[in-house]
């Protein structure tokens, strides 16, 4: 809920180079059909992030940071819906635009890395034409410049020998270079806006340092906005500058991440953060938080982590926290959030 | 030194330190493990899981056992668990190699070493009450717990994992994920084991899940004295539970030690590289010998097809000639011969 004052004033393309807002996401609210009716799974989510900069939506699983991502993307599941918010992208809001129109924008202005890159890429083609229909559909390029151009999106990345394994499928290629073409193929048309969901988590430690720097680069590169889904908060520390931390389907607390993570304002973000072994004596007892994050059916009235929370009290249980500002860029969806601002 | 630097791992978890703490309990020496698969493209035909492994573990003590996929590191605890036969090398365990063992002892032997799995979702049968699973062990161990005393001892450790009693009638999928480990845990206990072989035992758990399920961990060694063999990619994991470490990269130990020396003083440059490749968390203290990022080229060989000498030559920044024509023996650092690491040019 940062940035609110530059909504609906960008204009143009979203590639400008100026270090506006590229993505605002407010009230965002999606409902899951089920059997048993419709389950609310992200209940009005609201975030910004500015051109060349990195937003972390943190959230264990089931908190609706991917179906967030998902939905901003137009890409949800059939049996989930959008019933309210605004998704803006270069000042439209995308959510009232037609398919066509959507379809559109994916590519040239928002693209999406998925956390499986086996099963995101097309076993039965070369990664070379996988990497050259973007140029073809969106810049009508022949096959031949759409070919060259996919060797050129390839050597970005760091394939070594592109032309040659351009003729590859992916099955030929070991997970870390899976994910390198996965990235190629969202950074191919130079979007303003990258969704990256868990894009390391498949990934070992050696392999997941060499991705995130590359994502790094191409966002200093081209001055892109990234939207990193995560639940690893050592990558958020290192990578992202804002950060929206996510607890059963809501924005619990967001900010810059130095601040938030120095003196966190929400008691679920407090702690997460405490709950790190790094930090404590080793094998002493570490801090955790009780109990496990209520499931999307049965999300209780009030506040969704008061059964687990320190700080509760009676009030919890009957209203539900807004995110309100709690200092400059700062936010916080707890009644109670004074007293850990002043510890 | 050595003798101190090593009891001082185990000693500073109060109650640990029994009568027997301390004593190497199960040993392996040079073990090694092919496995035949698809031709390769170099025409290779045998994969190298694991390629001379020497390995202890102590009585009372958390060994951990980092390395990435594909470094074995899930083989050698199944050849622990004698769940797999090794092409050579040795296991012996209190003395005794278990792989001569036969029928009774056999089946004595195998109460004394346990698992835990990493998926509770997958590990768990549905259609078993968390009471059954957990009295389960007892049908091929039945002179271990009285059949009158059964219901009792299963009630006693669901509390001891941190759960309730009356869980005994609920299913798992009653149960959240971290709640599943707990009963996966009191499972592996059940047979009263001296060892504990956990397989990556936090990693399919979230972040303020998993430090519930590392404290039961903790708090069931400081009270029995079980040792656990903690298998991890997760380095903060391992530093936090393990007393000593031993990195593996493709089918060998790199390097090993008490763990505090291993992860300050990094000897090995896999080892260095490990370090400083995973993401800082926000609360490490800013020196933790690693202040330059080390980001390394490639990804790892494939173990049909082991590079020469050192296996992790191809990845190094310090490799020269002998580092492909020599095998890097296990050296001991300087004045720490307990921690050793197998390189031609130590950090």
């Amino acid at each position: 809920m940062t940035g609110h004052g530059t909504s609906g004033t960008e204009t143009g393309t979203g590639t400008s180079t100026g270090s506006g807002t590229a993505l605002e996401v407010s009230g965002l609210t999606v409902e899951l059909r089920t059997p048993r009716g419709r389950t609310p799974v992200v209940r009005d989510v609201g975030f910004s992030v500015r051109s060349g900069q990195t937003l972390a939506l943190l959230g264990e699983s089931g908190c609706g940071k991917s179906m967030t991502a998902q939905a901003v993307a137009g890409l949800l599941d059939p049996v989930a819906e959008v019933v309210g918010g605004q998704v803006r992208l270069g000042g439209r809001d995308v959510l009232r635009l037609g398919r066509r129109e959507r379809r559109s924008l994916a590519g040239p202005q928002l693209a999406m890395v998925f956390q499986d890159a086996l099963t995101a890429l097309n076993p039965v083609y070369t990664v070379g034409s996988q990497l050259a229909e973007p140029f073809r559909i969106h810049e009508q390029a022949s096959r031949r410049v759409a070919r060259n151009k996919a060797v050129e999106l390839m050597e970005r990345v760091g394939i070594p020998e592109p032309g040659l394994r351009a003729k590859a499928y992916p099955h030929q290629f070991s997970g870390g270079m899976r994910q390198r073409l996965l990235i190629a193929m969202a950074v191919a048309l130079r979007p303003s806006v990258l969704l990256a969901d868990e894009p390391t988590t498949a990934l070992d430690v050696t392999v997941q340092a060499q991705i995130m720097e590359l994502l790094a680069q191409l966002r200093r590169e081209t001055r892109m906005a990234l939207v990193l889904i995560t639940h690893d908060l050592a990558v958020v520390g290192e990578q992202a500058d804002q950060v929206a931390v996510m607890y059963s389907g809501t924005v619990v607390e967001s900010g810059p991440v130095a601040e938030v993570f120095a003196a966190p304002r929400h008691p679920y973000t407090r702690g997460l953060l405490d709950s790190v072994p790094a930090g404590h004596p080793r094998g002493s007892t570490l801090p955790s938080i009780e109990g496990s994050p209520p499931r999307p059916g049965s999300v209780p009235t009030g506040c969704a982590f008061r059964a687990r929370c320190p700080l509760a009290r009676d009030r919890c249980a009957t209203d539900l926290p807004p995110l309100v500002a709690t200092g400059p860029g700062r936010a916080s969806a707890c009644h109670y959030w004074k007293e850990l601002a002043d510890v | 030194m050595s003798e101190t630097a090593d009891t001082a791992g185990t000693a500073d978890r109060a109650g640990t330190t029994g009568p027997t703490a301390g004593e190497p309990l199960l040993e392996a020496h040079g073990l090694t493990k092919t496995f035949r698969v698809p031709r390769s493209a170099s025409g290779s035909t045998r994969l190298h899981a694991l390629d001379g492994v020497d390995l202890t573990v102590r009585r009372g003590e958390t060994l951990g056992l980092v390395g990435e996929s594909g470094c074995g590191k899930s083989t050698l605890a199944r050849v622990l668990l004698m769940l797999e036969r090794p092409d050579a090398g040795t296991v012996r365990y209190d003395g005794v190699d278990p792989f001569t063992l036969r029928g009774k002892s056999l089946l004595a032997w195998r109460r004394r070493v346990q698992m835990v799995f990493q998926d509770p979702f997958a590990s768990l049968n549905p259609r078993m009450t968390a009471g059954e699973l957990i009295a389960e062990p007892w049908l091929s161990h039945p002179d271990l717990v009285p059949r009158s005393g059964r219901e009792r001892r299963v009630r006693e450790l669901l509390e001891m994992v941190g759960l309730r009693a009356g869980d005994a009638r609920r299913h798992p999928q009653e149960f959240s994920g971290g709640q599943r480990q707990r009963i996966g845990i009191a499972r592996a206990l059940a047979l009263n084991p001296e060892v504990i072989v956990c397989d990556e035992p936090v990693s399919a758990l979230d972040l303020s899940v998993q430090a519930q399920v590392l404290n039961v961990l903790t708090e069931l060694q400081t009270e029995l004295g079980v040792a656990y063999v903690f298998i991890s990619h997760d380095l903060p994991v391992v530093r936090h539970v393990a007393d000593r470490v031993a990195v593996m990269y493709l089918g060998r130990v790199v390097e090993s030690g008490p763990a505090e020396e291993v992860f300050t003083a990094p000897r090995h440059p896999y080892t260095a590289s490990l370090l400083s490749a995973a993401p800082r968390p926000p609360t490490a203290a800013p020196q933790d010998g690693r202040s330059r990022r080390i980001v390394l080229f490639g990804e790892v060989p494939s173990p049909t097809d082991p590079p020469s000498g050192c296996r992790f030559r191809t990845r190094c920044w310090k490799a020269e000639q002998v580092c492909a024509d020599t095998v890097p023996a296990d050296e001991p650092a300087p004045g720490a011969p307990q921690h050793l690491a197998a390189c031609h040019l130590p950090l």
